[in-house]
């Protein structure tokens, strides 16, 4: 195998990953081209652990993938059944508590929570749908909020505050009651600053910050998961270590 | 090939709160469906008018559950049918129709039927032969044990062909990429 031998490495699914002081084992592996199912991570955002979905085993013991601190010598179990069977349903879990009408949503085929689902397999949510209230805010004339296909990943809450420099958004509640809501007197999003070049508008997994009047524009069938699974395209995203130099090779 | 002609499945269909799309993608397999009928006979179905299911290896059941008239009928294709299975969005998630579960029932119909402003001397409708409307819509999996779900809006045609053909050649049916579909 090619890898730069001057790198430590741990051990994904029996294959060896090297990786980088610092770096946590999802992004050493997204690196070295290795597919761990994830939500909640963004390459471009300090990762944050919420949703789960990147679980492995370690030791017996589940970690969040994204925050796990590689360490030399390390056995990660990733791609097993039993942590697989996990992942589907979690996946299920945020179909239920929101309202994912998928025939309906701008988002179809290029959601990341669908195309998660899709590559895992899940076929139904398989549980009772809670069907919540949650009213959309249309307020803004430029950006639509649906807050029915929201998963809490807070992607657009760290882009708005680390890289805007707004905090348009925020969560609150707690449990089963935790909200997306905007950081705003009225609580709505036209009395904000967000504009459709903020890094917010681009980071949603799902539909909810939507662009208005895009629309089907690109018709389902022709979307991004529609090419390829999310499994092959993760990687593509994923920033890449130069590529490791053999010893002994020119 | 043995000399001995294997038994036709017998297959049954249904839509219930649906629509009729995922019956016409059943129809959109074109003439793929002259090879599913070498292999395949229907029983209650609106292909054949039979109103009532009989024993059946297979139950392909379109659309939610919205009516008392619903959850009869589908306590009847669970009760005949070997396999059950949940075919759309509507059987798998409640869909469309489900999209009136956070409005308030009689809200609903009085817009409907009364205040909606194309009405002229609208009523909402109450004849007793009328099945009780539910004051939610809900999957077909939250009222009866469902043995495989194809979901899509409607399942492509090629999704549909593929689970059957994979179910009478005795496997467990699998869809890949491309085939899975939620819109």
């Amino acid at each position: 195998m090619n890898v730069d031998l001057q790198r430590p490495v741990f051990v994904l699914d029996g294959v060896d990953v090297p990786f980088t002081t610092g770096q946590t084992v999802m992004q050493a592996a997204l690196a070295a081209g290795h597919y761990i199912p994830h939500l909640c991570y963004h390459p471009e955002f300090k990762p944050h652990g919420s949703c789960k979905v990147c679980t492995v085993r370690v030791n017996g013991q589940t970690f969040a993938s994204c925050t796990l601190p590689a360490q030399p010598g390390m056995e990660v179990e990733s791609n097993t059944d039993e942590l697989n069977d996990k992942r589907r349903t979690l996946v299920q879990m945020l179909f239920v508590e929101g309202n994912h009408f998928c025939p309906g949503c701008e988002k179809s085929g290029n959601c990341l929570l669908q195309a998660v689902a899709y590559d895992l397999g899940v076929m139904s949510a398989e549980l009772d749908h809670l069907f919540p209230n949650r009213p959309i805010d249309a307020s803004h004339p430029d950006v639509l909020l649906e807050f029915n296909r929201c998963i809490l990943c807070e992607l657009c809450i760290r882009a708005s505050a680390e890289i805007d420099g707004k905090s348009v958004f925020a969560l609150s509640g707690r449990g089963i009651t935790k909200h997306l809501i905007v950081n705003a007197e009225s609580g709505r999003l036209a009395d904000t600053d967000i504009a459709l070049t903020d890094k917010a508008m681009e980071v949603c997994p799902v539909g909810v910050i939507l662009p208005k009047r895009v629309g089907f524009r690109v018709p389902i069938g022709q979307r991004r998961f529609d090419a390829s699974p999310i499994s092959a395209q993760a990687l593509e995203d994923a920033p890449r270590t130069p590529a490791p130099r053999a010893r002994g090779q020119a | 090939m043995s000399d001995a002609p294997k038994r036709k499945l017998r297959v049954a269909t249904t839509s219930l709160a649906g629509c009729f799309g995922c019956h016409m993608s059943v129809l959109d397999i074109d003439e793929r469906l002259f090879d599913l009928l070498e292999h395949v006979e229907f029983d209650r179905s609106p292909i054949t008018d039979i109103k009532h299911c009989g024993p059946c290896d297979v139950g392909l059941v379109e659309g939610g559950i919205c009516n008392a008239e619903n959850i009869h009928v589908l306590r009847e294709f669970r009760k005949h049918c070997k396999v059950l299975v949940a075919v759309g969005a509507c059987a798998v998630t409640g869909g469309l129709p489900a999209q009136r579960n956070h409005i308030d029932l009689g809200a609903c119909l009085q817009e409907v039927y009364v205040t909606e402003p194309s009405v002229r001397n609208g009523c909402i409708p109450n004849d007793p032969e009328l099945p009780l409307l539910f004051d939610k819509v809900h999957a077909l999996h939250e009222v009866v044990h469902i043995d495989y779900f194809l979901p899509g809006c409607p399942p492509p045609a090629d999704a549909i062909w593929k689970f059957l053909t994979d179910l009478l050649a005795g496997r467990t049916p699998h869809l890949g990429h491309g085939l899975i579909h939620y819109d």
